[in-house]
């Protein structure tokens, strides 16, 4: 990307103003940024989830996923540009290809090369554990008024139990 | 009800006691692991009621892990402020766990596992913090009591795990292995001879970081540093110590080195600047939070440079624990004021130096 100033540079600097409500974004090279006063040296967020919050702001602004929810907890991109949070392991699953490039960013690397973990599974427990999680998310589909959905779960659950 | 740290083992400090390798440099090495039970949302978005119940089957899985037998468990939302407080000072809880933080309110739910120099934070940023606490430089024996802790209840708890990504942690600078080591380490001599910021940096460079005496946000006081691995995926959990041994194990060396080159160039004003640092806390009456981490930061430098040789490193370590507001409150049996606490800070400084004094000098 070009700068918006002098058109020669390459962009380093990107800047959103907010104005009467409305937000511009300018791309600058450094020289012009520096002339405009724009400080560039701190622009750098020093705390890794810094320039990771940073990087979900840009890759959001690219993807145009910001109303995706997390089927299971209701988390959106908005939810974790806000806390820096993810809401449940299911986030992981929903927002697969966003976090993936992430990782690669924050952690320099999204592939888990440590050890390998298999949960304890016996049957009465995955029985438990599907049961809890579909409870859980009758619980939410009524809390957000989803009621299709919810009568769904119901007759899942009923199923199961 | 008020916390009752007498039925913890040592009291939840016996990682203070210098008898490990490098204690003279190297406080305490800390291993945590960040675990998420399956079936619930994260800590933060959970409510109270999934929160409880995360507490409940925690519980019931600890029962059945050998290493947990003689735990007790504090449920910090039943705690006063001064009971959680002292909990923190003594670095067995983190400040958010213990709703300290202004940005973390006291969560329904937060609770500790302590057992002999292992912990298990519940409904902390993630469902599980598993921490292993040992004095001076170990990581490797931290690793293995956490590795066998983390196996054991991970075979009766189902912990979040995703194929590609690894453990699943709420954060994600957390996720894949969940594992942050950190050592303690006091760094006078790099302070002193200013190597101390190309020595951070360096840090940076080989994928680590560095924060204060009480882990991330906190400051820099008295030249105790905690050095820790920045990233926690895409390299096993023995890459990543591994790392960090060589690392902190050239970090000390060059600490030594500066002590040395401290002694050799600079001796009657370095031994000068101690020994006033000594003066000050055996005298003073009043003394800020700070002003004691600098001033012990010194006495520590002298001990281990050994111009001081009757007070015992373990001394030292105590010191740093209990002359913190907490604690201090916490012995006067009342709330105090800051130029209370500083008073307070003084007199048991004072005692503890005098008590130990016979012939320093």
């Amino acid at each position: 990307m070009l700068c918006d100033s002098c058109h020669e540079r390459d962009a380093v600097v990107h800047l959103t103003t907010i104005e009467n409500n409305a937000v511009h974004q300018l791309h600058l090279c450094e020289r012009c940024a520096a002339e405009r006063g724009v400080e560039t040296t701190v622009a750098t967020p020093k705390h890794p989830l810094g320039e990771f919050l940073h990087d979900v702001q840009q890759q959001v602004a690219l993807a145009g996923t910001d109303s995706t929810r997390c089927s299971f907890c209701n988390t959106s991109m908005a939810d974790f540009r806000a806390t820096g949070l993810w809401g449940c392991a299911r986030c992981y699953s929903n927002f697969e290809g966003p976090i993936r490039e992430l990782l690669r960013r924050v952690q320099g690397s999204h592939r888990h090369v440590g050890r390998a973990y298999h949960p304890p599974m016996t049957e009465t427990l995955e029985r438990a554990t599907m049961l809890g999680e579909l409870k859980e998310r009758l619980r939410r589909a009524i809390e957000s008024e989803q009621f299709e959905l919810a009568a769904d779960l119901r007759d899942k659950i009923k199923v199961m139990e | 009800m008020s916390v009752d740290l007498s039925l913890l083992p040592d009291g939840g400090v016996g990682w203070l006691d210098a008898s490990g390798r490098y204690a003279d440099i190297v406080l305490s090495t800390r291993i945590r692991l960040a675990r998420n039970v399956e079936g619930y949302a994260f800590t933060g978005r959970a409510r109270d009621g999934e929160r409880l119940r995360v507490l409940a089957q925690v519980r019931d899985a600890v029962t059945a892990v050998p290493a947990m037998h003689e735990s007790v468990m504090y449920r910090l939302d039943e705690l006063p402020p001064t009971s959680r407080a002292l909990l923190h000072e003594r670095h067995l809880v983190s400040k958010e766990l213990a709703g300290l933080n202004v940005q973390h309110p006291l969560r329904t739910g937060a609770a500790v596992f302590l057992a002999d120099g292992l912990g298990l934070m519940v409904n902390e940023e993630d469902h599980l913090r598993l921490q292993s606490l040992r004095s001076g430089f170990a990581l490797q024996e931290a690793f293995a009591a956490i590795d066998k802790l983390d196996r054991d209840l991970g075979a009766r708890l189902p912990y979040s795990f995703h194929e590609e990504f690894g453990f699943l942690t709420a954060c994600p600078t957390n996720v894949g292995t969940g594992l942050r080591g950190s050592v303690l380490i006091h760094l006078p001599g790099l302070v002193l001879t200013k190597e101390i910021s190309k020595v951070l940096n360096s840090l940076q460079q080989m994928g680590l970081t560095y924060r204060g005496l009480y882990g991330e946000g906190s400051e820099v006081v008295g030249n105790f540093f905690q050095i820790s691995n920045q990233t926690t995926l895409g390299r096993s959990e023995e890459e990543l110590l591994d790392q960090l041994l060589r690392v902190v194990g050239h970090v000390v060396e060059r600490e030594a080195e500066a002590r040395r080159v401290l002694l050799r160039d600079a001796g009657y004003i370095i031994e000068d600047k101690l020994w006033r640092a000594y003066g000050t806390l055996r005298y003073a009456r009043s003394l800020t939070f700070d002003e004691a981490m600098n001033y012990l930061s010194g006495v520590r430098l002298a001990v281990g440079l050994k111009l001081i040789t009757s007070l015992s490193v373990y001394t030292l370590n105590k010191l740093l624990i209990f002359s913190q507001a907490a604690h201090l409150a916490f012995a006067e049996g009342r709330a105090l004021t800051e130029s209370e606490t500083n008073l307070a800070r003084a007199r048991y400084v004072r005692k503890a130096l005098e008590e130990e004094a016979g012939s320093v000098g």
